[in-house]
C-alpha cells in the first residue's frame, strides 16, 4: 500500500518536473500503473474474499491495458498539433517522414502523392494503405 | 494500520496537490489533458485507501466505474485536440 501511495506521488512529481510534454506523459502512465497495482493488490490481500480479488483482478488488467493505449493516443494527438519538444531532444527521427500539412508518414523515399490523398482519409491512413 | 492509512491518504493528498498545479501551470493542452487523466487516476487510488480505511469493499465499484470513465475521456480529448488541429 505505501509502495503503491509512493509511486503515484513519484508520478506527480514527474509530471510537475518534466520538460515537455511527451517526457511528462511517460512519467505518469508507466508509474501511475504500477502504484495503482500495488494499492489494488494490496486491497486483495486485505480483504481476503473471492468477490474483491476478482474485481482486483479485473481493474489490475483494464489499468495494464488502457495506460499504453491512453498515452499512445495523447502523444499521437500531441505531436501532430505540434507541441514544441524539449530544447535538449536532438533526435526526432520522425520529422523528416512527416508531413506536417498532409498528417501522413511517408517512407523513405517515397514521394508524395497529393492527388491521391484526400483530407478525411488521415485517420485511416495511420494502420491500412487507402483501398480507393 | 492507521499510521500507514494516514500516510498513504497525504501522499496521495500532495500527489493531487502537484497534479493541480500542473493543471493549471500546464504550456499546452496536451498537458493540461495528461494531468486531469493523473487526477482521475489518483481518486481511483484515494477510493481503495478508502475502502481500507473503511472495512467496505463496495467502493471498489466506484474506482471501476470512475477508470472506464477516465479512460473514455482522456482518448475523447485526444480525439477532440487532432479534430481541432484541423477542422475537415
Amino acid at each position: 500500500m505505501l509502495t503503491g501511495c509512493a509511486f503515484l506521488l513519484l508520478a506527480a512529481v514527474g509530471i510537475l518536473r518534466m520538460p515537455d510534454i511527451f517526457t511528462r506523459m511517460s512519467a505518469s502512465s508507466k508509474a501511475t500503473t504500477l502504484g495503482i497495482g500495488c494499492m489494488l493488490i494490496a486491497l486483495a490481500l486485505h480483504f481476503r474474499d473471492v468477490g474483491v480479488t476478482t474485481k482486483v483482478l479485473l481493474v489490475i488488467a483494464f489499468f495494464f491495458l488502457k495506460a499504453p493505449v491512453a498515452a499512445h493516443v495523447l502523444a499521437r494527438a500531441a505531436y501532430r498539433i505540434g507541441t514544441p519538444l524539449w530544447k535538449e531532444t536532438f533526435v526526432d527521427e520522425l520529422r523528416e517522414y512527416y508531413d506536417q500539412e498532409e498528417y501522413l508518414v511517408h517512407r523513405r523515399g517515397g514521394l508524395e502523392r497529393p492527388g491521391e490523398a484526400s483530407p478525411q482519409a488521415d485517420e485511416a491512413q495511420d494502420t491500412s494503405p487507402p483501398s480507393t | 494500520m492507521s499510521v500507514v492509512l494516514n500516510i498513504c491518504f497525504g501522499m496521495l493528498s500532495l500527489a493531487m496537490l502537484i497534479s493541480v498545479i500542473r493543471l493549471v501551470r500546464g504550456p499546452s493542452l496536451p498537458d493540461r489533458v495528461v494531468a486531469l487523466d493523473l487526477v482521475g487516476v489518483l481518486v481511483v487510488g484515494m477510493i481503495i485507501l478508502y475502502d481500507v480505511a473503511t472495512q467496505l469493499a463496495v467502493f471498489l465499484d466506484a474506482a471501476i466505474v470512475l477508470a472506464l470513465v477516465g479512460f473514455a475521456g482522456t482518448v475523447a480529448f485526444a480525439k477532440y485536440l487532432e479534430r481541432r488541429a484541423r477542422p475537415d
